[in-house]
């Protein structure tokens, strides 16, 4: 059975469908990616996901539930985590703090414990921290813990964030453009943390511009144009696609006439 | 006990007890803004507070140990009432809201012969001692700052940054917003009883807009890096005026600008200091 | 007695109406709570007082010029206060609270130049007739106040649907960032909308001024209560609906104050409040968004 699973999930806005009847299962196990031009619904079908966009249309199950109306915080208890395409890290709390609040779904410890400071709290704290160590370890942040997040350059806070959502061992992770605004040989040591997350068990379902880092990478991948899922198979067949390729070709075109034409 | 410091306390009684019932103050506007809220509703959960436990006291005769703890009661129900709808909403459905209910609240006092109308209520016993509200003030800080550096303490000051990406980490957001409300309420609802029992009169006037935005320039002064900060500004906010008793006109002006320049030149307030989120 | 009470509803409802319109305006333009509103309220009632009791000014000059003199002040305060905020995206949240903190001052700073009294406008400023319909007396002064909240609504909406700047103004609304495409820049649409705003919260003041002849500095703060239930009753940034919430409150405070209780009426407008904060958060009229955390 799927991991997750989209049955028609749709969301419009004011004149347009940003992601249009999206029927999409996302196996057990794995990298999967999801592409698309610009603008063709990738962040909007992530917050959907995520619980951050109610769909307007459709049902999403996770993980053997229906999590079509359930709220953000809630899918973070069942396993599902996530980073942004434009970086939500919390800048004003230190990288190991950050990284601490990624834990937060598991923290069972009620007021009363945190108060008394409790053994029980103590020791969940004590845990945390050692785990939060550890994902910044996995990351190459380790040396960088006691440092305000802010002050982190743009590609440290970019693994932060990475760091931060697989700290508590998520089912689901969810990454959107983790590669964005890496240099090669960046993107390269992203590449093998990736396949490192996903070998520890963990499923990953990435959206990505990168072809090269997608194709390295994904077991299957998962094409979006003008909200529509139009391929959704095996990296090696979508090249060969023609809608996919028209797609992208589209997009180009698009683009070189808006440059000529300004 | 040295005569010079017995002389000291019994001319400075009423004041060093506003200073601590301030301070109880600016931690209750800490906690609201340190989730990121804005609730101009502390001086109507004060006055609350103050009416009820004088009713309590005064019309049922209860003892002051049953009455302090159940002057939070009244101030939670209304917070309560307010807090469940405009949580759901964006920022300014709380804040406007309770700049609304102390409005109301006023014209309430007044004009209810229960709570002595405009007169307000005379002849409140002194049941509260400064020992109970420095008891008090220190409990609330070291609960906060226990608080602080936990868990919760991460999951507040996340959602202060940015309530989206603490919602992702698994943050039941609203539920802390309400949580923190409520907090707040009681906070100020106790300021309200332990100010009521040591002046022996409270006023309708007492409770309204401008206590209400005097009690943010506290927080806002000192910061809200850590509960201390709050404090430190309710002192200093407490203490200026009676240095510079000429200018008892301008007071308002002065903790009015005080709002103004914190938010543009000084965010943090004066005491910047950040809290370290972890206890271990 | 009933038809008597439904028209002096109407016409505290019609002042509460042209109050709050200017309060949603600035809202729905540029999406801040802006608490020195009410301040324009008392200083378009004071410098009314000023025009006619000093200068010798008749009520027709005085309305316009202390409405316009309103205008002018909250364009320098709003530049004072809010330019920055604007420029850095700040929260909505710290503009809410500079523009308390500066009414704050400014109330305390009015009231510490002027004192606190309760002033009353020359006698005889405007007729003290009345006429009667059907056995429903209209005076002079509420005649003024239905003339001009009638006049000042349609330039309103006129200006809002007829002309380029209100075409503009309304895409602000609707999307922010498309105040650049539009070709108005935001500071500029700030001062125009102060402007206009202010020019709305000065008439009402004078309005309410001439009605229940007593000024005191702290009026505006009174009323910002009763804009509070409108913009939300009517829905935040909803001119429309501000309109309508405006009419509706003041009968509703009216029939309180006639039939149950004169000293109610704030209660029952705030529990009004309450009640649609319940069960219709999006306004009577459902348009204006409800944006979360
Ligand atoms: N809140 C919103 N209101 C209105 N339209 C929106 C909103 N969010 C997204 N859209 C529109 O929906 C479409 C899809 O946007 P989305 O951000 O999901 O695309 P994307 O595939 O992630 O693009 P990119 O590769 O540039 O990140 C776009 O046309 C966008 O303008
Ligand atoms: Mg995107």
């Amino acid at each position: 059975m799927s991991l997750l699973q989209t049955e028609g999930l749709t969301r419009r806005y004011a004149g347009l469908v940003a992601v249009d009847a999206v029927t999409l299962a996302v196996p057990q196990g794995g990298v999967h990616a999801v592409i698309g031009p610009n603008g063709a619904g990738k962040t909007t079908f992530f917050n959907m996901l995520s619980g951050l966009v109610p769909p307007s249309e459709g049902t999403m199950r996770f993980a053997g539930q229906d999590i079509t109306r359930g709220k953000a915080h809630r899918r973070a208890a069942l396993g599902m985590a996530r980073t942004f395409q434009n970086i939500r890290v919390f800048t004003e709390m230190t990288v190991l703090e950050n990284v601490l609040t990624g834990l937060h779904a598991g923290m069972a410890c009620g007021l009363a414990g945190v108060v008394l400071r409790l053994s029980g709290f103590r020791r969940a704290e004590r845990a945390a921290v050692v785990a939060s160590r550890a994902a910044l370890d996995a990351v190459g942040l380790a040396d960088h813990a006691d440092a305000l997040s802010g002050s982190l350059s743009y590609g440290d806070q970019r693994r932060l964030e990475i760091a931060r959502a697989m700290v508590a061992k998520p089912r689901l992770l969810l990454l959107d453009e983790p590669a964005a605004g890496m240099n090669p040989a960046e993107t390269e040591s992203l590449a093998g943390l990736v396949r490192r997350i996903a070998d520890g068990g963990t499923t990953v379902l990435l959206v990505e511009h990168d072809m090269g880092f997608v194709m390295g990478l994904s077991d299957s991948v998962s094409v979006l144009n003008f909200g529509r899922l139009i391929y959704s198979g095996t990296p090696a067949q979508a090249r060969s696609e023609p809608a996919v390729v028209e797609a992208y070709l589209g997009a180009r075109l698009a683009e070189k006439l808006r440059a000529r034409h300004g | 006990m040295p005569a010079w410091l017995d002389d000291f306390l019994w001319t400075y009684q009423n004041l060093i007890n506003t200073l601590g019932v301030n301070g109880l103050l600016a931690l209750s506007m800490y906690v609201v803004l340190a989730v990121g809220q804005l609730s101009l509703g502390q001086a109507a959960f004060m006055g609350l507070g103050a009416y009820s436990s004088a009713l309590m006291t005064m019309k049922l005769h209860l003892p002051f140990f049953v009455v302090l703890p159940a002057s939070c009661v009244v101030p939670v129900l209304f917070a309560l009432a307010i807090g469940v709808p405009t949580l759901r909403l964006s920022g300014v459905y709380l804040a406007i809201a309770t700049i609304g209910l102390g409005e109301v609240l006023r014209t309430v006092y007044l004009n209810v012969d229960l709570v002595g109308g405009a007169l307000g209520l005379n002849g409140i016993p002194e049941r509260a001692e400064a020992w109970m509200i420095y008891g008090l003030l220190v409990v609330a800080i070291a609960a906060l700052w226990l608080i602080g550096r936990s868990h919760v303490g991460r999951a507040m000051e996340a959602m202060r940054q940015d309530p989206v990406a603490a919602s992702v980490m698994g943050v039941d957001v609203q539920r802390y917003q309400l949580g923190a409300l409520l907090a707040s309420a009681v906070l100020a609802g106790i300021a309200g009883c332990l100010s009521a029992h040591q002046s022996s009169f409270i006023g309708p006037n007492e409770y309204g807009f401008e206590p209400a935005v005097t009690i943010l320039s506290f927080a806002l002064l000192g910061g809200i890096g850590t509960p201390v900060a709050s404090v430190v500004g309710a002192f200093i906010l407490t203490l200026l005026p009676e240095l510079l008793r000429g200018f008892s006109d301008l007071r308002l002006v002065f903790n009015g600008l005080i709002i103004v320049a914190a938010v543009l030149f000084l965010p943090r307030g004066l005491v910047a200091l950040r809290m370290r989120r972890r206890a271990a | 007695m009933l038809a008597q009470q439904l028209v002096n509803g109407v016409l505290l409802g019609a002042t509460y109406a042209l109050f709050a319109l200017g309060f949603t305006l600035m809202f729905g333009v540029l999406r801040v709570i802006n608490l020195t509103y009410g301040f324009y309220f008392s200083a378009g009632a004071f410098l009314a007082l000023f025009l006619t009791r000093n200068l010798g000014f008749g009520v027709w000059a005085a309305l316009p010029l202390a409405a316009i003199g309103a205008g002018v002040l909250a364009v320098v305060i709003d530049a004072a206060l809010l330019t920055r905020l604007r420029r850095t995206k700040a929260p909505e949240l710290s503009s809410l609270m500079v523009t308390l903190g500066g009414v704050l001052a400014l109330y305390a700073g009015m009231t510490a130049w002027l004192g606190p009294d309760i002033r009353r406008l020359p006698p005889g400023l405007i007729s003290a007739d009345a006429i009667e319909f059907a056995g429903v007396r209209v005076t002079a002064a509420q005649g003024l106040i239905l003339g001009a909240t009638a006049l000042l609504v349609a330039g309103l909406v006129a200006l809002m649907r007829f002309t380029r700047l209100g075409l503009a103004l309304r895409a602000m609304a609707e999307k922010p960032d498309a105040a650049g495409l539009m070709g108005i820049d935001t500071g500029r649409a700030a001062a125009l909308v102060s402007f206009i705003s202010g020019c709305l919260a000065g008439a009402g003041g004078v309005l309410i001024g001439l009605n229940f002849n007593a000024i005191h500095p702290f009026m505006g703060e009174a009323m910002m209560l009763r804009g509070f239930v409108v913009i939300i009753l009517g829905g935040l940034g909803d001119i429309r609906g501000a309109l309508v919430a405006g009419l509706a409150l003041g009968v509703i405070e009216t029939l309180t104050a006639g039939f149950v209780a004169s000293n109610l009426k704030e209660a029952v407008a705030f529990a009004l409040l309450v009640a649609v904060l319940w069960t219709r958060p999006q306004g009577l009229f459902g348009r204006a968004a409800i944006r979360r955390a």
